[in-house]
């Protein structure tokens, strides 16, 4: 059994808590948070040992692992006590608002070899799985082109009062929404080289975007890539991310539903491809979990996590290596955005 | 229970398929007329009951059937609580207990504000928990509701956490106040029929998905049917179809051959779906059918 400690009770701590405590290779050890009366109401009612202060569990319920889910600005510190404590880490998205931090983290977690894995479930869900398996097969040959969109009903109204909207505790749509959409970037094409034409604006929040429009681009051959991400459209029921991939030899576009893929010319690896289009659904890309709260890729992202510690050798493929690239592209984003700002402020004097 | 439940994704773009699917779902059904006009075709076909999330919109449905007592004299409603996406928008916005606040009556009936004020001082899971479900019920006001079901978001996380006094809470606030039957919708319901037996909630109603690729059957196919044949609950099945993934007669000739299932919640938007699902389900299971005898659990009290 492996000893898990909890930080930070918000909706993913607490879905994260929910999972993890059915988990059959976990021992819940303790659940830490700044709210007195979540932590009352959990303890008087699961009976889990309970604390305000994370260095204080860390020492007296002696976790081997701990998940992180507090607010996006604690991460840093928080990870860095964790590392110190040789504590292997999961860590709720984004993880660093400053990505020197994050790739400076990664590298602590690296050195010390401790399993380090960031939220970014997105990989976990089939579709995506299926993307990037048609990618690294070659089967829509040289990608030039990617359309990542991100859309969802979050910010509806001039209001709001939860750490998500205030823009120095890393909220906003930037780093809620089109974090998720740049990290599969990440993970299927890599690092980019360069950001231009980025558009942050607000719809309604009064101190952070709403709205994220840039053009990602990678050098050498490498596709280029038109994001477009909006939290505050209430036609969408939930959060949805798509993404559609154009290549020399056909077209892939994915959501959390299904696979749509049409190919020129199908590759014999690929059993059950054919030339023109073939969907795969959800039903047939999805992999069953041991337990189910809100999605196969929440529970299967903190299996992977148990899975990782418990074979020391298995590389972590959504490490804080990868989120520090996340962190570094959202950064670049962020830059672009206020000169380009900037350029019309001057423009309209 | 009847043995066809009527359910709702498809009038709230709900669809897990396809979110193309979903989006034409929720034009076609823009209109609330094309709503009642599928509810009108299942219910000439002998479907009495809507298996409902409490969804804004559901709200234009009861008023409807409350305007003609008449014609939906046979009508009932089992709502299913609370629609979660409500909930989950509004803790991102506002954060857990921001949510918590903003959807506890304010001034409303003074004895659930009492409740409402009482618990959040005391840190008293009962009275939120009551306070929340009388705030989802009011929409059904005068209507059938005999039996209540507790959405699986809820159900499950709730599971998960071991928070498992609150769904006794749910079980006695339900029969005490709605004289109605409390049910469960569930992902793991192995998992939550063994958590219902030790609270002592007797012959439990358990919605969960069940069919004959696994799909969303957290434990396997196996515990499934291990827990249909040792364990005294009532099942409901959704998902039979899978989104779809199963055609839909083998499909349903599978649940219908599986012990101890008294209802099959499903989701139509025409006149011809809803017959030729009905037909089927007759054929397999058919008016005053022999349940396949239930072995008395090793488990059960």
């Amino acid at each position: 059994m492996i000893r898990v400690a909890l930080i930070g009770l918000g909706k993913m701590g607490l879905s994260h808590l929910s999972m993890i405590r059915t988990h059959p290779d976990v021992e819940l050890v303790g659940v830490c948070d700044t709210s007195k009366y979540l932590l009352d109401l959990l303890e008087k009612n699961t009976g889990v040992a309970t604390y305000t202060d994370h260095k204080t569990m860390f020492q007296k319920a002696n976790p081997e692992a701990v998940i992180v889910a507090t607010p996006s600005q604690y991460h840093a510190g928080i990870v860095k006590d964790a590392i110190e404590r040789g504590l292997h880490i999961f860590c709720e998205k984004p993880f660093c608002l400053d990505w020197s931090e994050s790739e400076a983290l990664a590298s602590l977690a690296e050195n010390k070899g401790l399993v380090n894995q960031i939220g970014y479930h997105y990989r976990f869900v089939g579709a995506f799985q299926e993307v990037k398996r048609l990618l690294d097969a070659g089967a829509i040959g040289t990608v030039s082109h990617v359309l990542a969109e991100a859309y969802g009903p979050v910010v509806l109204r001039p209001k709001g009062m939860s750490w998500r909207t205030q823009k120095a505790e890393g909220g906003g749509c930037l780093y809620d929404y089109a974090a998720h959409p740049v990290n599969l970037l990440n993970w299927l094409f890599g690092m980019p080289s360069a950001v231009g034409g980025t558009v942050m604006n607000s719809i309604f929040s009064k101190d952070t975007d709403d709205e994220v429009y840039s053009t990602i681009q990678y050098a050498g051959g490498g596709p280029s890539v038109q994001l477009s991400v909006n939290w505050s459209d209430e036609s969408y029921r939930k959060m949805s991310v798509k993404l559609t991939i154009w290549g020399s030899a056909g077209r892939i576009c994915a959501d959390r539903q299904e696979c749509q893929v049409y190919l020129r010319d199908p590759k014999e690896t690929l059993s059950g491809y054919t030339k023109g289009w073939n969907v795969r659904y959800t039903t047939e890309l999805t992999k069953p979990v041991w337990f189910y709260v809100r999605g196969e890729e929440y529970s299967a992202q903190l299996d992977y996590f148990v899975d990782c510690i418990k074979s020391a050798s298995k590389i972590n493929m959504n490490s804080f290596a990868c989120a520090a690239q996340t962190d570094r592209v959202l950064a670049m984003m962020r830059d672009d955005a206020q000169a380009s700002a900037a350029q019309l402020a001057s423009a309209q004097k | 229970m009847d043995k066809l439940l009527f359910g709702d994704n498809q009038f709230f773009g709900v669809n897990h398929m396809s979110e193309e699917k979903a989006r034409a779902q929720s034009m076609r059904f823009q209109d609330i007329q094309a709503v009642y006009d599928v509810l009108d075709a299942a219910h000439e076909d002998g479907i009495r009951t809507f298996m409902c999330t409490t969804h804004d919109r559901v709200e234009e449905i009861c008023e409807h059937v409350r305007k003609d007592p008449e014609r939906y004299r046979d009508y009932q409603f089992y709502p299913c609580m609370p629609y979660a996406h409500k909930y989950a928008n509004a803790a991102t916005e506002e954060g857990v207990l921001g949510a918590l606040r903003k959807f506890t009556p304010q001034g409303g009936i003074l004895s659930a504000a009492m409740r409402g004020g009482i618990s959040l001082a005391t840190k008293d899971i009962e009275g939120i928990t009551t306070l929340l479900i009388d705030s989802e019920m009011k929409m059904f006001h005068g209507l059938k509701t005999p039996v209540i079901f507790l959405q699986n978001v809820v159900v499950d996380l709730l599971l998960g956490l071991g928070v498992h006094r609150a769904f006794r809470i749910f079980a006695d606030h339900v029969r005490s106040r709605y004289h109605a039957e409390p049910g469960f919708i569930t992902m793991n319901m192995p998992m939550l029929v063994n958590v219902l037996e030790e609270l002592g909630i007797e012959n439990p109603i358990v919605c969960s998905s069940i069919n004959k690729i696994g799909f969303r059957m957290c434990g396997g196919i196996e515990a499934y049917e291990r827990t249909l044949r040792e364990h005294k609950f009532r099942a409901v099945a959704m998902s039979v179809l899978a989104s779809g993934a199963i055609p839909p007669q083998e499909a349903i000739e599978w649940v219908c051959a599986l012990p101890n299932v008294e209802s099959i919640v499903f989701g139509a938007s025409s006149r011809a779906n809803i017959r030729s699902t009905k037909r089927l389900v007759d054929s397999f299971w058919p008016e005053g059918r022999n349940q396949p005898e239930m072995v008395t659990a090793q488990g059960s009290k």
